[in-house]
């Protein structure tokens, strides 16, 4: 019985052979090795990456709105980062939900929770990179409306984040009890959030096709199509909102 | 008289190397827990460990002790050449070591329980003869080894349960905790000295009639309650570091019932562990001092406090940083649910000592951490670990029988 001098764990380390597997170093780590890599932090943290993408949009049409473009490419840049980082959270998260791994709630449920959460970061980037891509200008008309909406937007990816922050919570307590109806309230919050960028999204609609005719019809078109993918940040956010409530159910 | 000399220091070295060896390797196992959350600091581990791990040895190590050194093996076939049975024990001892260290070299999770017992049948079919081993006994103790993990694993599934629908999923945790932590504590210490007492005590020379142990072990577990209650209810809670971790100040209640499940933990693990390294040793001395096979002589404290000393001393010099690695890596196990497999670990091992079954304490403890994670416990356990015990088994048994029928035959062949 040999101490492995990498680990300080006992057993004789084969020098040189598989260091980074340390191979020699698992007997006393029997018990270490039953942990798999939990992934309720990483998870908490990737919905923190999303919000703060999706949180660039209202400085991003600000920029826009004001006509500064430096300003807004910008802020385009730091939203494309930000989608690129949650991406590949995405895929470390996935890497360590190896099929062995035995939890409390069904593995699936949580990949599908990521999967939503990337999608807030993914719309995001979306929408900014049509606005880069055509110099898209908001017609002024509607521009007050327009960023109300998109801060509302923003506040459901907010709220879909203060809901999964409670997934550590949940895990403690065993998805029972106390805890499970706090994140429920939090999800109903959360729907009432959503139902409001859909209100604000038919309004906006209609206040856009009140003017269309004064507009260039190929950004009317463009124009559509940003509330459009701008709403389904809300509809992302409502759908990690049904993932985390698929969790609380089992 | 001069080749007993030889016979017994041999025995006392192998033996000694095999404590020290269970001391580094397998007590970090059972004292890593309470590190890795946080409940002691590795310093205070070592201590405790230290302490109980001898503890456990001198006052309950001697059942089990006694089955490693005469319950396998049907002594009376071997009256006519007790030195037979010196050959014998001495190379399951080395078999058990040597198989420990290929092992370890190649990074299997055996156990220090499943190779002795492995070598010492494995000597006894071959060197004496088929019909030399107790095979109902061996047959109890196979058992055992699927049995005990599942009931550690059984009663940590309940405990922890318990923890949840008392504690845990309720409006006020803290409060609760601070309420029923002293009853968990009662139940920890209970549970642990009367089993001692019972079962333990008579190797010392102490018999107390069952009413008196009963009696004993309520007193001293109301005791020791006593004094977690009062640490207790010094726990206020820290807002800030709350705000961080919604159960924080919970955890550190949890944090004082642990350190007393710690102790049990290595009470238990030096009882059961203890004779993997001196059972071997004592049947040796038994027959050097008698000259007679199956002399009915009780263990001398001083083997068993030698075996104690032995993983204290295979603790101080490498099992502290074991302890530091294997309790940086379980983290997931916070003092709610490291203290349930702890307790459930610990009665299952010293039920097991008091009945003279040498069981591997680590598996025990696998089993014990699955049921709190069957019990939703634990965020993510890898499965693949369970598979990995499954084949150390299939393979450590013949493994130490194998070198032991070797080692008997090199002993038989050179010593005196």
């Amino acid at each position: 019985m040999v101490i492995c001098a990498r680990t300080g764990a006992a057993g004789v380390h084969r020098h040189g052979r598989f260091p980074q597997k340390r191979r020699g170093c698992e007997l006393a780590n029997l018990l270490a090795n039953i942990f798999g890599k939990s992934p309720v932090k990483p998870l908490e943290k990737h919905v923190g990456i999303a919000f703060r993408c999706t949180k660039q949009l209202n400085g991003f049409f600000r920029a826009v709105v004001a006509g500064k473009w430096d300003k807004a490419a910008e802020i385009r840049d730091a939203i494309a980062a930000l989608e690129h980082e949650a991406d590949d959270l995405k895929k470390e998260i996935r890497m360590h939900l190896p099929k062995s791994l035995f939890m409390p709630v069904p593995r699936q449920d949580l990949l599908e929770l990521l999967l939503v959460q990337d999608k807030m970061a993914n719309r995001t980037k979306d929408v900014s990179g049509v606005v880069m891509g055509r110099k898209l200008q908001i017609p002024k008309p509607i521009a007050k409306e327009f960023l109300t909406f998109v801060s509302r937007n923003v506040d459901a990816a907010k709220q879909a984040r203060k809901s999964v922050r409670e997934l550590d919570e949940l895990f403690a307590t065993g998805f029972r009890g106390a805890e499970v109806s706090m994140v429920e309230s939090l999800i109903d919050e959360l729907d009432k959030i959503e139902t409001e960028t859909d209100d604000l999204q038919a309004s906006l609609r209609g206040s856009l096709f009140e003017i269309e005719d004064t507009l260039d019809p190929v950004t009317v078109i463009f124009l559509y199509q940003v509330i459009e993918l701008t709403g389904e940040i809300a509809d992302m956010a409502e759908r990690v909102g049904r993932r985390l409530e698929l969790l609380l159910s089992h | 008289m001069e080749e007993q000399v030889v016979y017994v220091v041999l025995a006392a070295i192998f033996g000694v190397f095999m404590a020290w060896g269970i001391g580094a390797n397998d007590v970090a196992n059972a004292m890593a827990t309470s590190v890795g959350a946080k409940a002691l600091t590795i310093r205070q581990a070592i201590f405790v460990a230290a302490t109980f791990e001898f503890l456990g040895a001198v006052l309950a190590g001697g059942e089990v002790t006694s089955t490693i050194r005469k319950g396998i093996i049907d002594a009376s076939l071997l009256s006519g050449t007790p030195e037979t049975l010196i050959y014998g024990m001495l190379a399951s001892l080395l078999a058990a070591g040597t198989w420990l260290l290929v092992a370890s070299r190649n990074g299997w999770p055996v156990s220090t329980t499943h190779s002795i017992v492995g070598a010492i049948v494995g000597f006894a079919a071959v060197g004496v003869g088929i019909d030399a081993v107790h095979w109902g006994k061996v047959g109890t103790i196979v058992m055992s080894w699927v049995v005990s993990p599942l009931m550690a694993g059984f009663i940590a599934y309940l405990v922890f349960q318990s923890v949840q629908v008392l504690i845990l999923r309720r409006e006020d945790p803290l409060a609760r905790a601070k309420r029923y932590v002293p009853v968990y504590i009662f139940l920890a210490a209970f549970t642990i000295t009367l089993m001692t007492i019972l079962k333990g005590l008579k190797h010392v020379g102490l018999t107390i009639s069952v009413a008196n142990a009963y009696l004993l072990a309520t007193s001293i577990a109301l005791l020791i309650s006593l004094i977690g209650a009062f640490a207790i209810r010094r726990i206020e809670p820290d807002p800030k570091l709350e705000k961080k971790q919604h159960f924080y100040s919970v955890e550190r209640v949890f944090a004082v019932l642990m350190i007393v499940t710690a102790c049990s933990m290595a009470f238990a693990h030096g009882s059961n562990d203890v004779a993997n390294a001196i059972g071997p040793l004592a049947a040796v001395i038994g027959i050097a001092r008698t000259g007679l096979v199956g002399a009915t002589s009780t263990i001398p404290i001083w083997v068993l406090a030698l075996g104690g000393g032995g993983i204290v001393v295979g603790l101080a010099t490498y099992g502290r940083r074991v302890i530091a690695t294997v309790g940086h890596k379980i983290t997931q196990l916070t003092p709610s649910r490291g203290f349930a497999a702890e307790l459930a670990a610990a009665t299952t091992i010293v039920i097991a000592s008091g009945t003279g079954i040498p069981v591997s304490t680590t598996h025990t403890l696998v089993g014990a951490v699955l049921g709190v994670g069957l019990a939703r416990g634990i965020e993510a356990i890898d499965l693949r670990v369970v598979g990995r015990i499954f084949v150390s088994w299939v393979v450590t048994i013949p493994a130490g029988a194998l070198l032991a029928i070797v080692f008997f035959y090199v002993f038989k062949a050179t010593l005196p």
